[in-house]
This record gives C-alpha cells, structure tokens and sequence, in this order.
C-alpha cells in the first residue's frame, strides 16, 4: 500500500483527490459525503456576497453517443448566506480533522473585502484558502473571477490583500481564458501565493438547439458564455499545468484541476507538476463514489511501479516538457502494421490517403485483404495508430537515424555561426 | 385460444430503442472499402445508412437503404445478415459484428412510421414494361423504371401484391405491413399493379409481348411437388407454402392444437412449415430427412430457431406411405431408416434405404416441403428457352432467349444459377431494370 498523503504548501491530505469548489462543494451535507465517501479534500463552493443564480444552468456535450464528453456551466458563487456556509465549515471540520477544506473565494477587487472575508473563514479552521481569479461568467461582468483573473497587476494586488491578513497556505486560481497563463501564474507568486491551481472552466457556448434556435442552455429565450470543463477540457489544462511547472518564476505547489475524470488523469497531471488534483465534472456526472477507484487504481499503480510515495511522482515528467526548437529533428518513427492483428477496417489506409501522407498501400495477399506501410515516405505522424480500432494492429517503431541528432535551436545556431 | 394462436404470430424480434439504436450506431467503425458493402447482394452503403443513425438523419439513412433495396424493410428482417453482411462486419475479429440487420430495421420503420416520400417518379420516357409477378424481383424492377420514366404494368395473379413477402415468409419474421408499405411505395411511383390477374387466363403472353416494349419474368416458383407416395391426398397433408400462406391471410384456425405434425424435408421452407405448426398449437412437430444434419440446406439460424420453437428432427429418414384412417384423414406415416451412401452427381451423399426398417409414427398432419415446381407453362407460354423449369438467361442482361423478355428472381435460380434469397431477388430486378434502360439509351450500341 503506497502512502498516498500529500502536502501542498503546507495542507495535508489523506489522498491526492480534492472536489474543486463547485457545485458537488455547495454544502455541509455534501462535503461529509464526499469525505465519508473517500474524497481527501474539498475545495468549498466560492464564498463572497449571496448571489443569485438564474434556473437552467448547465450543460453538456455528447460526443458519438458518450454523454458529457464536456460540460457547461452558468452557475455563479454560493448563494447562502455566509453565516449559514461558516457554520457548515465548522461543522464539517469538527467531523473530519484530518481532511481538507479550503475555502474558495471571491470579492470586489479591495483591500478591505480581501481582509475581511480571510479572517472570517480562517476563524471557522479552513486549511487553506484558494482566490477565485477564475470564474468566467456572470462575477466576470461585475470586476471578479476571470475579469479579475486575466489582469496580472490584480493578481498579484488582490493575491497580497489576502496574504497580508491570511495564517492558512494561499492558493490563487487561474482562468484559463488568457492567451499565456504562466503570466498570471507569475502575478500570484509575486503577489505572495503559496500555490497556484488551475484551470477553472474555459468560456464556452454548449449549444444552439436546431428546432428552437435558442441557445443550449436557454434561460427564458436567452444564453450567456459559460464555463466549460469536463474530459474534454484535459489537454488544455495538462498543458497550463505543465507551462506553469517548468517555469522557474512559478515556483509553488500547483493544484492540477481539468478534465480529471480517473487516476490515470490524475496521475498524469502529478508527473507533469501537480502536487494534487481537483476533481468536479467526473463526480457531477457519476457521484461521490468514482473516488474509490481513484484511490484503488493509483494505489495499485504505485505499488506495480514501486514507488513508496504519491509525492515521489510529482513534476517527473516537467523536464521532457520543453520548446519545439529543442525537439531532434532527427529523430524517426515509422508506423508498422501486424496483419495477423489487422481486422481490415482500412481506417488507417483511408486517414493516411485523404488526410495526411499518402503511405500505407492496400493489397491482396493470396485473396487476403492486406495493407502494408511505404517506410520511406511515412513521417511517423501516428494518424494511423490513432483512428485504429484495434490494439496491437499498428506500431510506432523507433528507426536509427544515420545522423546525429540535432534541434532546430542548435541548427539554426550552428548556421548563425557560419554566418559570422 | 385465438387470441394466442395470433399472439404466436406477431413480429418475434421488437424493434430498437432510439437509445440501442444509437449506442450500436455509434459502434460502427466507419470501415473504408467496407466489407459489409461487398456482402450486400444490394450493395447498400452500409456504413453511411449507420452514420446517419447515429447523427440522427433518418431520413437520409432510409433512404440510403431503399435507394439500394427496394424493399430494405424487408431484408432487414429476412436476410441470413449473419451469412451476408454482419458475416462480413470486421468487428468479428475483435469484438462482435454490428447488428446491421436490427439498424436496417430501425431506420426503415422510421421511414414507414413518418410516411416520407423518399423517391420520385421520372420524367415519362414514352416506354411500357409489362412485368410478370409482384415478388421482390418484380418490385424492385418496377420501382427502379419508374423512376427512370418508363410507365410500368405489373401482372399479380394473387389478391395482393408482395409476392413470397406476402404470402411466403412467416408473419413473426415479417409481418404483411411492412410488404404492403413496400408495395405501397412502388405503386406511389405511378406503378399500375393488376393483381387477380394470372398470366395465361386473364390476359395471355401473346397480349403482353405484343402491348409493351419490354417483358419482365419475375413469377418466382410454384407449389410444392408431390412426394410421390401412397395417400397424399389425404385430408391434413399440406403443402409448405400453402400452409404458410394460409397462416398469412386471414384468420388462424385451430385445426392443430394438440396435434402431432411430420414435416417432410430440411430447408427453410421446412422449418417455416414446422414453425408455424409449433405456434398454431401443435403438441409435437418434427422435420423428417433422409440425410443428416450436415446436408440440410437450411440456414444454421434457422435450425437454431427451430430447436428452440421446439421442433424435434429425425435424420435419415424417409416417408413411405402416408396413412389415412376411413374417413380419409392422416392417422400415421410409414418411413424407413435411412444410411449415406456414395456420392451422386451433385456431390452429396445419397440416401439408401436401409431394407427391413420401416417403421410407423402417428402424426395428424403432414407437411411437404420438398422443394419447388416450377412454373413451366407459363415460361413456356412465353416461348421462353428453359433447362427443367430454370428459364435459361444471359446472366450479364438477364435476357432470355427472347430479347425483350428479361427473368429475374426465383424463376431463374436453379441448375447452379442464382441464390434464393429475398435480397438477391431484389438486386436481379434491379438489375433488369437498368438493362432495359441501358439498352434504351444506347440502342445503337447493343444493335
């Protein structure tokens, strides 16, 4: 049994798997079955001033029959009370000591609201607190969440508000809906931030519905952006984290949140510089209980590779993450397919002649359907690996080069200087 | 009683939900070159008609289907998929093989149940064809010409068109709407159908050749052949196809409650025979051979079907004498054992009788399903070139040995020519329907 404790910057937990501050985290009645159901830790659903929320609120992509392929969402922060939501806090920590909450929040870009709220929540025991920079609808329109958020000057001004009064670790969360995160990233840090956590939830529009012509969702006959998350949201978020993570100015603890739908996901995002996750979409589409087998499979998972430690993978993978201009150029794969394995869909034909390099040719073999790939004009895309149904049928295989490597980086250096 | 005996007979297989339809649609890999396509006699592009399940364009998937069979409701229900393309389907090597014949269905019961136009007459061409029977050949000749422009005169001589569909095919397997629906589309292209009109008394060949441009024979097969034994004119010896036509039209009687029934032969025919027996409430059926398992020619779906409907087979075993009690009605059948002897002509074994081991068993009823006669006058009314009632064709034009006469269907499978499946028919009607357009539009050429 592998130790699956973390400590991100400070705030311990049972297991890596939070429940980011969202709508499975609205109460005290969720957050102890989430803890009662395994979850270590739970990010509270955002505290700031009650709103109100609008009736119709999400969303969901369908992708080829797979249900909530992505998911949409308009809901704002909490809209109970602050007292009611302290009391719950307190509550639960009474309950469950050795969990994590951390309460999320969000308030007008001033000095003293920032004060105010982190004495109020740091008085009922929280563990942490995590800035909401992040929300991209409705708070967006009123100065807070992503609007915020995509300012780094009131990143790291309202990031300093909360750590001059905070006793608990920091954590800023960052909208993705900004053309360089590390820049935000960077703003919180220098704002003070013990950690960073991403993505919240990227501007999105689920849908327009084809009868009705209204948007998906509708309130009433009408549609604002949403945020969007879920599985689909995955590459985009694994990439943030992992900018973020190899980073020299982004030195803190990140809190990888995205698309984490299994401990395959999460442990992906904790080699690429995670030190945990945060999971919602998955829960929301599955219920609480999903986290056994996020424990059970990255327990297992540690075991099979013998790794005492869920903290000895984290950021393993940052140093392979780097610029095109440091990839070797020389470097060769080709794709070889097993005919014995093939079931002849002839995907892999078809992907390869339409759409990328004209290499694997069709061929009858003593009235056998075969197909067979021209090695010296594959360039290794792996398109046909990709649309394959079947495992083991095709193979991306190293082939030698004759040449040493060489990036484009040190190619265009080694020209520079002839040119000298 | 009734009301269960009609229960028996309902469509066996229910259609798929939108949600089983879509997941299974979904399933489809989309295969380039499919071999499903290669499978169809029809040729229907399978993997599009899926796609379109899946991205909800019924319309469009229906249509694919039809354009391709004429009647696609029909084969989706009747076709031996796992011989044809679900056989094919590459899932077989991995995981399991699209249920292509259940999306067939899904797709084609759309298009019944919203009652769409899914084709349109042509521009007429000034050209008459006269076709011969109402049978899936027949429909699907007729359905494609029209479309070309030609005007179309179907010859039926049964009361309804739809031929082995309506009359033939067990209604749990198909039931007579979804044929009449297909009729229905056909007659909607202008397509006049006569039916009570046989060929030879209502109106005679002569007449046809000399009133239309071009012929098409699609008149199928006949009745049952006689066993050639002793009592088969006893009262409750059938004829296979009779006694499921019977079921077919009309009002299910219930002559065979608790009664034992002897089907005589091993083909599909047979086990339609023996099927329906079971469901019209017989106590005991059994199907009777006189080769063994191995040489029925029955489909193993069928045989499967069979068993289940409980049907009880005995191989190697031949009718003698049918046995009649004084009032004339079957009490019992005389058969012999029999053994596998050197092989004929055709390559099978062939059946000895084995001296000495007659035996009697008690049956009700008997049903012949002993193959098919063929309609030889009638070809021959036509002056048509025949080998043993198969009328002989080019099989690149379908033509016959009159040039303007084209057969397709039953009445040119046998003798090694054809297959006689539903979808093969249908694709052979086709098939002479674009002959004749050919031929319209480059007379030059084949002059």
């Amino acid at each position: 049994m592998a130790d699956l404790r973390i400590d991100l910057a400070g705030i311990k937990s049972p297991n890596p798997f939070w429940l980011a501050s969202a709508p499975p985290t609205n109460s005290g009645y969720q957050v102890q079955r989430a803890f009662e159901a395994g979850w270590g830790g739970a990010v509270w659903k955002t505290l700031g001033e009650p709103i109100l929320n609008v009736s119709s609120r999400f969303a969901a992509v369908s992708y080829n029959g797979q249900r909530v392929a992505g998911f949409n969402n308009i809901e704002l922060i909490t809209d109970r009370p602050l007292e009611v939501n302290l009391q719950e806090i307190l509550e639960t920590k009474k309950r469950f000591p050795n969990h994590a909450i951390i309460a999320s929040l969000m308030v007008e870009p001033k000095q003293e609201k920032w004060h105010e709220i982190v004495k109020k929540v740091e008085a009922v025991g929280v563990d942490g607190l995590e800035l909401n920079f992040g929300c991209p609808h409705g708070m967006a329109e009123r100065g807070m969440g992503a609007a915020s958020g995509q300012v780094p000057e009131l990143v790291e001004k309202q990031t300093y508000w909360a750590k001059e009064v905070a006793r608990t670790p920091v954590i800023v969360k960052l909208t993705p809906n900004i053309t360089d995160i590390t820049v935000t990233a960077e703003a919180a840090v220098r704002g003070g931030a013990d950690a960073v956590s991403m993505i919240n939830t990227i501007n999105s529009l689920a849908g327009v519905d084809l009868d009705s012509w209204n948007t998906v969702p509708h309130v009433g006959g009408k549609g604002a952006h949403g945020g969007y998350s879920g599985a689909a949201v995955k590459p985009i978020a694994l990439n943030m984290v992992a900018e973020c993570a190899r980073n020299p100015f982004v030195n803190v603890p990140i809190s990888g949140i995205g698309g984490i739908s299994n401990w395959r996901d999460a442990a992906e995002f904790m080699l690429m510089g995670a030190t945990g996750v945060q999971v919602c979409t998955a829960a929301m589409h599955h219920g609480f209980s999903i986290v056994e087998d996020m424990i059970d499979g990255l327990n297992n998972y540690l075991d099979e590779k013998g790794i005492a430690s869920v903290m000895d993978i984290v950021g393993q993978s940052v140093q392979r993450y780097s610029n095109w201009g440091d990839l070797d150029l020389n470097y060769k794969i080709v794709a070889e397919i097993n005919n014995e394995v093939c079931i002849n869909c002839n995907k892999c034909h078809i992907a390869c002649e339409d759409t990328a390099h004209q290499c694997i040719d069709l061929y009858t073999e003593s009235g056998r359907p075969m197909l067979k790939v021209r090695e010296q004009d594959c360039v290794g895309c792996n398109l046909c690996a990709i649309v394959c149904p079947v495992e083991g049928a095709i193979s991306m295989v190293e082939r030698m080069s004759t040449i040493a490597p060489m990036t484009w980086n040190e190619r265009q250096s080694i020209i520079s200087s002839f040119a000298r | 009683m009734t009301s269960q005996l009609e229960q028996n007979f309902m469509e066996m297989t229910s259609k798929m939900t939108k949600n089983e339809a879509q997941e299974e649609a979904n399933r489809c890999l989309y295969c380039y070159d499919a071999p499903c396509i290669t499978a169809c006699p029809t040729s229907i592009p399978i993997p599009s008609f899926i796609k379109k399940i899946a991205s909800s364009n019924m319309l469009g998937s229906a249509k694919t289907i039809m354009e391709a069979n004429p009647i696609g409701a029909s084969c989706a229900r009747v076709c031996p998929t796992e011989e044809l393309c679900e056989g094919a389907c590459v899932l077989n090597s991995s995981t399991k093989p699209i249920k292509i014949g259940h999306l067939q269905r899904y797709a084609t019961d759309w298009a019944m149940e919203s009652d769409v136009e899914l084709f349109k007459k042509g521009q007429p061409n000034g050209q008459k064809v006269a076709i011969v029977g109402a049978g899936p050949a027949g429909l699907s000749a007729a359905r494609e010409l029209s479309r070309f422009g030609y005007s179309v005169t179907i010859f039926e001589g049964e009361a309804k068109a739809g031929g082995l569909g309506n009359y033939g095919i067990v209604s749990f397997r198909l039931p007579n709407d979804v044929v009449d629906w297909e009729v229905a589309q056909v007659v909607k292209l202008g397509v006049d159908i006569k039916t009570n009109t046989t060929v030879g008394v209502d109106i005679s060949a002569e007449e046809i050749l000399a009133q239309y441009d071009s012929v098409i024979l699609a008149v199928g097969m006949g009745a049952v052949p006689n066993l050639g034994i002793k009592g088969e004119e006893l009262a409750g010896v059938h004829d296979a196809i009779e006694f499921v036509k019977h079921t077919k039209m009309g009002a299910l009687t219930e002559d065979l409650v608790g009664k034992r029934v002897a089907v005589i032969g091993a083909g599909n025919t047979a086990i339609d025979g023996a099927t329906c027996a079971v469901r019209l409430g017989a106590e005991q059926v059994d199907i009777l051979y006189r080769r063994t398992e191995k040489e029925m020619t029955a489909y193993q779906f069928e045989y499967e079907f069979a068993k289940q409907d409980g049907v009880g087979f005995k191989w190697l075993t031949a009718p003698q004498q049918i046995i009649g009690d004084d009032a004339g009605k079957v009490v019992g059948l005389e058969c012999v054992k029999m053994k596998l002897g050197e092989a004929g002509a055709d390559g099978r074994q062939r059946p000895e009788v084995i001296k000495g081991s007659e035996f009697v068993i008690e049956v009700d009823a008997v049903i012949k399903a002993i193959g098919q006669t063929r309609f030889v006058s009638l070809i021959e009314s036509f002056g048509l070139q025949h080998t043993n009632g198969v009328v002989d064709i080019d099989e690149t034009t379908m033509q016959t040995s009159n040039d303007k006469v084209f057969a397709c269907g039953d009445v040119v499978f046998g003798n090694g020519q054809g297959e006689a499946m539903v979808v093969t028919a249908a694709q052979q009607g086709k098939d002479a329907a674009y002959i004749i357009h050919e031929r319209l539009r480059k007379p030059s050429e084949i002059a």
